[in-house]
C-alpha cells in the first residue's frame, strides 16, 4: 500500500524525468531551458521529501532565480531570434545513446547489487545519531531557544548548518566565498564589452 | 527491491537517470549552453545523492553542507561558462561547440 510519501515520490519522479528528457531532446532550446525550471523545482521538491527544507530553499533560490535566469539571458543573447536560427543542432546521437543506457545499466546495477547500511526509515531528526548530534550542538544554549526547539518538537535543519557552517566548515566556507568572488569577478570581466581600440587611444 | 516502500536505493536510481540524461545532453548537444544545461542536470544529480545518503546513511548533515557548497560552485560556473560563451558569440557569432575551434582571430 503506498504512501503519501510514495505517491509523491513518484510524482517528483516523474516530472524529474520527463522534463529532464526534454532537456535532451527538444528541438527548440528555449524550450529546453523552460523545461529544465521544472527539473530544479521537482529537485527541490526530492530535497523536501528528504526531509532537506534549507537545501530546497537554497535550491530554489539559487538555481531557479539564479542560474537558470542566467541560462535564459545567455540563450537570447546568443540565438538571433528574427532568424530561425534558434534549433539546437545535434551529433552523435545514436553512439551517445548506446554510451548512455551502457552507463545507466552498469549504475544500477551497481547500485542494487550492493547492501546500503541505512540507518533508519524515520524523519532523520528522529534518529538517535542525529540527536545526539544536537545535544552537543545546542549544548551552550540551554535556555530559552532550545526550550522553543523542543516545544515545537519538529524543527528545520537550517540551525544546524548554520553551526556546523561557522565550526567544523569554516575553512571550506571561506575558501568557497572567495572563489564565488573570485569567479564572479572574473565572469563581470570577461562579459564586460571591450572598448575599440581607437577609442581607448582618444580616451588615453 | 520493489516499488513501495520508497527508500534510499530509489533516490540512488532516481539520481542516476538524471545523471544519464545529463551526459546525454552533453555529449549530443552543440550549442554550448545546452551543453551547461546537462552540466547542472549532472551536477543535481550528485546532490541527489548526497542529501539522500545524509537522510538514510548517518553522515550527520555533512552530506548536506556538500549539497550546499555544489550549488555555490554551480552558481560559479554557470556565471563564468555564461561570461564565455558570450565573448565567443560576440567574437565568432557562434556558439557551436563544434565551431569554436580557434584560439585567437
Amino acid at each position: 500500500m503506498p504512501t503519501l510519501f510514495d505517491i509523491f515520490f513518484y510524482l517528483f519522479a516523474a516530472t524529474i524525468v520527463v522534463s529532464a528528457v526534454l532537456v535532451c531532446f527538444s528541438h527548440n532550446i528555449v524550450h529546453a531551458a523552460f523545461s529544465l525550471l521544472f527539473t530544479f523545482m521537482a529537485v527541490a521538491g526530492v530535497y523536501v521529501l528528504l526531509s532537506a527544507d534549507f537545501i530546497a530553499v537554497s535550491q530554489i533560490l539559487i538555481y531557479v532565480g539564479g542560474i537558470l535566469v542566467l541560462i535564459v539571458f545567455g540563450v537570447m543573447l546568443t540565438n538571433r531570434v528574427t532568424n530561425i536560427d534558434i534549433r539546437a543542432a545535434v551529433r552523435a546521437r545514436i553512439p551517445a545513446f548506446i554510451l548512455c543506457s551502457g552507463l545507466l545499466a552498469i549504475l544500477v546495477f551497481l547500485l542494487t547489487s550492493g547492501h546500503w547500511i541505512t540507518t533508519s526509515d524515520e524523519p532523520w531528526h528522529n534518529t538517535p545519531w542525529n540527536k545526539n548530534a544536537l545535544e552537543q550542538v545546542l549544548a551552550p544554549t540551554q535556555g530559552t531557544e532550545r526550550e522553543k526547539l523542543d516545544k515545537n518538537g519538529s524543527h528545520g535543519t537550517a540551525l544546524e548548518i548554520g553551526k556546523l557552517m561557522m565550526t567544523d566548515y569554516l575553512l571550506p566556507f571561506e575558501l568557497v566565498s572567495i572563489v564565488l568572488l573570485v569567479a564572479l569577478l572574473g565572469a563581470a570581466t570577461i562579459a564586460r564589452q571591450e572598448p575599440a581600440p581607437s577609442q581607448q587611444e582618444g580616451r588615453a | 527491491m520493489s516499488f513501495f516502500p520508497v527508500g534510499l536505493y530509489h533516490f540512488l536510481i532516481l539520481a542516476a537517470v538524471l545523471f544519464v540524461l545529463g551526459i546525454f545532453t552533453m555529449l549530443t548537444r552543440k550549442n554550448a549552453i545546452a551543453v551547461l544545461m546537462g552540466i547542472e542536470l549532472i551536477l543535481n544529480a550528485a546532490n541527489i545523492n548526497f542529501v539522500a545518503f545524509t537522510r538514510y546513511g548517518g553522515v550527520n548533515l555533512g552530506g548536506q553542507i556538500t549539497a550546499i557548497f555544489v550549488i555555490v560552485m554551480a552558481a560559479c560556473e554557470a556565471a563564468v561558462a555564461l561570461a564565455i560563451v558570450l565573448n565567443l558569440y560576440r567574437r565568432s557569432q557562434t556558439v557551436s561547440v563544434v565551431d569554436a575551434n580557434k584560439l585567437r582571430d
